[in-house]
C-alpha cells in the first residue's frame, strides 16, 4: 500500500520536475538559435529569473524521495548510471552559476563564456534525462546483485537516444512557449514560430517513441492488464495535439499549459508502464528492482508520507503564488530593474 | 589508488568545496535580513543599501553553494551505494525531509527577494529574506541530524540486512546532532560576522562611505561576539558528547596513546603514529583532559593503544585539525571582543581594522578543520560503530572515479576562482548610491 503510494509520488515528483525545469532547460538550449541580440538574451534569462532555482529543487526532491522511499533503487540506479549522472550534475552546475555570473563583468567575451555554459548546461541535462529514462523503461543490464553490467555507451542505444531526442524536443517546445508567455512583440512572435516548428519534430518523435516502446519495452503489459490506464497516453496525445492550434491562435498561455500537460503525461505513461518496477533488468525479470524489494521500512514510508502530505501542498501553494505574481510579461522596465539578470 | 580511496577523496573534495559557501549563506542571510529589518523599522536608507550590498555578496556566494549541494546528495548513490542501501531507510529520509522543508522555501524565496524590491511593501520584502535565512538554517538542522546519525546512530534496529528506523523521535532529538548543529551554525555566524567586519575594515581604512560601513560594522561585531562566545561554550559541550559517544575520535583529537586517569592536556604535542606515541609533549595541565571530557579530574581516558589498530582514525590529521580549530576559535573570541569594544567608532582603530581584513579567511580554515575532525576522526567508520567506510563504497571501475575526481577538482577550482574573484570585486566596489 505505502509502497504503491510512494511509487505514484515518485512519478509525480519527476513529472513536475520535467514540467518546471523543462522550460528552463529548453530556453537555455534554444538561446543561441533564438536570441538575436544581447537584449533578447536578457529577456531569456529574466524569463527564468525568479523561477529556475525553485524548479530545480524538484529534482533534488525526486532524488531525495528515491533515496528515502526506495534506497535500494537509489543505490543501484545512481551507482549504475555513474558517468551519465555526474555528467548531468556538472552540466546543471555549469548552467546554475551562469545566472549570477554573466552580468557581473562588463565584457562580451565574459558573457559569451557563460552563455556557452548555459546552453551546454541546459542541453545536456535534457538529453541525458531522456536517455536515462528511456533506458530505464527498456530495462538496464542489472545482474542478480543489482550491479550494472554496462558502460556509459550502453545507454546510447537507438531507443535511449530516441528518448533523449524526445526530451530535448519536448523541453525546447516548452521553453519557447514559456518565452512567448513572458515576452511581447518580435521575440514573442519568434518564440511562437519556433515552438510551432519544434512541435512538429516533437510530434514525429513522440509517435516514433511510442511505436518503439512496443518493440523495446514491455511498458504496454500494464496497459493490457489495466485498460483504464490508456487514459494516460490518450491525454498525452490530446495535449500534444492541442499545442498546435493554441500556437496558431496566439494563445501562448494555453499552449504552454498544454505542453506542460504533455510532459507530465508522457512521464506518467512510462511510469505507469513500469509499475511495480522501478528499474527493470534487461537480463532477467528476476533481477528487476521493484517497489517491493527496494523500499524502505513501513515506518519510514509512513513518516515520509506524513511529511509529504503536509509539505508538498504548501510548496505547491507558494510556488503557484510566485508564478502568478511574477509570471507577467517582461517589459523594458523589468530589464532595467537593477537586480535583473 | 583504489575505488575506496578515490571515492573518499572525491567526497572530501566535493563536500569541503561545498562548505566553502554554506557558512556564509547561513550567516549572511541573517545579517542581510537584520539590515533590511533595520531599514523597515528606522527608515534609514543606509540600511536598505546595506541589505542590497551584503545581499549582492550573499547571492554571488549562494550561486555556488546551491549548485554544489546537489552533487552531495547524489554522491551517496553514485559512490556509496552500499551505504545508501544499508542506511537509506533512515539517512535518505532525513535528506528528503530537508529538501521538502527547507530547499523549496529557500530556493523559491531567494528568487522572489531578488525580483521584488520595487514590487512589494518594504515589510513584505524583508519577510522574504527572513524566509530565506530561516530555510537555509532549517536545512542545516536536517543535514546535521543526518550527519549526527552517522556520528552516533540511534533509533534503529538491524533488520532485513540493513538498519531500519524504529524511533524517529530519537533520531531527530539525537543529542549529538543537536550539539553538532549548534556548533556548526555558530561557526557559520562567526565566519559571516568576520566577513562583514573585514570588508567594512577595508572601506573604513580608505575613508569610503564611512557612515554606511560603521552601521554595518556595529551589527556584525555584536553578531560575531555573541556567537564567538557561544561557540566556546557549545564547543565544550560538543567535545564532551564526543568523549561519551566516540572514544576513538576523542583519543585521536588529543593524541592520547595510553589509557589513563587524571589525563593531562598538553599545550604542545606532536603525534608519532608509527611508533604509537607522541614525539613531543610539553606544558601539561594535569587532569585537564579528564575534566573537560568527563567533568571530573579523575575520569579515565581510554588511549588509542587500547583500541584495535583497524578501529583507530588517522591520528595526525584529526589531532592537528582539532588544535587548529580550537586555537582559531579562541582567537575569534578575542578579536570579536576587541571589535565589539570598538564598534561605535571602528574608524579610529586602524590597526584592528587591518587585522580584521586579514582575518577574513581564518574562519573558513577553522570550519574546514572542524569538518576534518568530525569526518576523519570518525574513521574507519562511515556510521560510527555500525558500518565501516570500506564496506560502504560502490561497485565502480577506478578509471571512472579517477576521471570524475579530476573533473571535480578542475571544474570546481575554476568556478571557485571565479566566485571568489567576483566576491572580492563586488566587496571592494562598495554600495552603490540609491537612484
Amino acid at each position: 500500500m505505502y509502497e504503491t503510494i510512494w511509487f505514484i509520488l515518485w512519478g509525480v515528483l519527476w513529472a513536475v520536475y520535467f514540467m518546471l525545469d523543462g522550460f528552463d532547460l529548453g530556453i537555455g538550449t534554444l538561446m543561441p538559435f533564438l536570441a538575436k541580440s544581447e537584449e533578447d538574451k536578457r529577456y531569456m534569462y529574466n524569463a527564468m529569473g525568479p523561477f529556475w532555482d525553485g524548479n530545480e529543487v524538484w529534482l533534488i526532491t525526486a532524488g531525495g524521495a528515491t533515496f528515502a522511499a526506495f534506497p535500494t533503487a537509489y543505490a543501484i540506479m545512481f551507482n549504475g548510471l555513474y558517468s551519465a549522472l555526474l555528467l548531468l550534475l556538472f552540466a546543471l552546475i555549469a548552467r546554475g552559476v551562469t545566472f549570477e555570473f554573466r552580468n557581473k563583468v562588463e565584457s562580451s567575451s565574459w558573457r559569451g563564456l557563460w552563455d556557452f555554459f548555459h546552453c551546454v548546461g541546459s542541453f545536456l541535462p535534457a538529453l541525458l534525462l531522456g536517455v536515462a529514462f528511456a533506458n530505464i523503461f527498456a530495462g538496464l543490464p542489472l545482474d542478480k546483485n543489482g550491479i550494472y553490467q554496462g558502460s556509459f555507451f550502453t545507454l546510447l542505444n537507438p531507443y535511449g537516444i530516441l528518448g533523449g531526442v524526445l526530451f530535448v524536443l519536448a523541453f525546447v517546445t516548452h521553453g519557447a512557449l514559456w518565452l512567448a508567455v513572458k515576452t511581447e512583440g518580435d521575440l514573442r512572435e519568434r518564440s511562437l514560430k519556433t515552438a510551432g516548428k519544434t512541435w512538429l519534430g516533437l510530434l514525429l518523435v513522440a509517435v516514433l517513441f511510442l511505436g518503439s516502446s512496443f518493440i523495446h519495452t514491455d511498458l504496454f503489459a500494464n496497459y493490457m492488464r489495466y485498460p483504464y490506464l490508456w487514459i494516460i497516453p490518450i491525454i498525452a496525445v490530446l495535449a500534444l495535439l492541442s499545442i498546435r492550434p493554441f500556437i496558431m491562435s496566439g494563445s501562448e498561455i494555453k499552449a504552454w499549459a498544454a505542453s506542460a500537460l504533455t510532459i507530465v503525461f508522457i512521464t506518467f505513461f512510462g511510469v505507469a508502464g513500469l509499475y511495480p518496477r522501478l528499474l527493470p533488468s534487461s537480463m532477467s525479470p528476476e533481477y528487476d528492482v521493484t517497489i517491493w524489494n527496494a523500499s524502505s521500512s513501513e515506518l519510514t514510508l509512513k513518516i515520509m508520507l506524513g511529511v509529504a502530505l503536509v509539505m508538498v501542498p504548501i510548496v505547491i501553494a507558494y510556488q503557484t503564488w510566485v508564478y502568478i505574481f511574477l509570471g507577467k510579461k517582461l517589459t523594458k522596465e523589468d530589464l532595467e530593474y537593477e537586480e535583473a539578470y | 589508488m583504489d575505488v575506496l580511496m578515490l571515492s573518499r577523496l572525491q567526497f572530501a573534495a566535493a563536500s569541503m568545496f561545498h562548505f566553502l559557501f554554506v557558512p556564509l549563506t547561513l550567516g549572511l542571510s541573517i545579517l542581510t535580513a537584520i539590515y533590511e529589518t533595520k531599514y523597515v523599522s528606522t527608515g534609514d536608507e543606509d540600511y536598505k543599501r546595506a541589505a542590497k550590498f551584503w545581499g549582492k555578496l550573499f547571492l554571488i556566494n549562494f550561486a555556488l553553494g546551491v549548485v554544489t549541494g546537489i552533487t552531495l546528495e547524489f554522491q551517496f548513490g553514485t559512490n556509496w551505494s552500499a551505504y545508501s542501501k544499508y542506511v537509506g531507510d533512515i539517512f535518505g529520509s532525513l535528506l528528503a525531509i530537508e529538501a521538502t522543508l527547507a530547499f523549496y522555501l529557500e530556493s523559491t524565496f531567494i528568487g522572489v527577494w531578488v525580483f521584488t524590491w520595487n514590487k512589494v511593501k518594504p515589510k513584505t520584502h524583508a519577510l522574504f529574506i527572513w524566509l530565506v535565512a530561516l530555510a537555509s538554517n532549517v536545512s542545516a538542522l536536517w543535514i546535521l541530524i543526518a550527519n549526527g546519525w552517522m556520528q552516533h546512530p540511534v533509533g534503529y534496529e538491524l533488520r532485513n540486512g540493513r538498519a531500519e528506523l524504529t524511533d524517529f523521535i530519537a533520531v531527530i532529538t539525537n543529542k549529538f546532532a543537536i550539539y553538532e548543529f549548534l556548533h556548526t551554525v555558530s561557526g557559520a555566524y562567526i565566519l559571516s560576522g568576520f566577513f562583514v567586519m573585514g570588508i567594512c575594515g577595508y572601506h573604513l581604512l580608505r575613508k569610503n562611505e564611512v557612515e554606511f560601513f560603521k552601521k554595518s560594522f556595529r551589527i556584525a561585531a555584536t553578531f560575531a561576539l555573541v556567537f564567538a562566545l557561544f561557540e566556546i561554550f557549545n564547543g565544550h559541550l560538543h567535545g564532551s558528547e564526543v568523549a561519551q559517544t566516540q572514544p576513538t575520535k576523542l583519543a585521536a583529537m588529543e593524541s592520547v596513546w595510553e589509557t589513563q586517569e587524571r589525563a593531562p592536556m598538553y599545550l604542545f604535542a606532536m603525534p608519532d603514529e608509527q611508533n604509537e606515541k607522541n614525539s613531543v609533549e610539553i606544558l601539561p595541565i594535569p587532569g585537564m583532559l579528564s575534566l573537560l571530557a568527563h567533568h571530573s579530574m579523575d575520569a579515565e581516558i581510554k588511549g588509542l593503544k587500547d583500541f584495535p589498530k583497524d578501529e583507530r582514525p588517522p591520528v595526525s590529521l584529526t589531532f592537528y585539525g582539532f588544535r587548529l580549530m580550537v586555537g582559531l576559535g579562541f582567537l575569534f573570541g578575542l578579536l570579536a571582543l576587541l571589535a565589539w569594544r570598538a564598534r561605535h567608532n571602528p574608524e579610529s582603530a586602524p590597526g584592528l581594522l587591518k587585522v580584521l581584513i586579514l582575518t577574513i579567511p581564518l574562519p573558513y580554515i577553522a570550519i574546514e578543520a572542524g569538518w576534518v575532525v568530525a569526518e576523519v576522526g570518525r574513521q574507519p567508520w562511515i556510521v560510527y560503530g555500525l558500518m565501516k567506510t570500506s564496506k560502504a563504497v560502490s561497485v565502480l571501475a577506478s578509471s571512472q572515479v579517477w576521471i570524475s575526481l579530476i573533473a571535480f577538482v578542475a571544474f570546481y577550482s575554476f568556478l571557485g576562482v571565479v566566485d571568489f574573484y567576483l566576491l572580492a570585486k563586488y566587496a571592494k566596489k562598495g554600495p552603490e548610491a540609491l537612484n
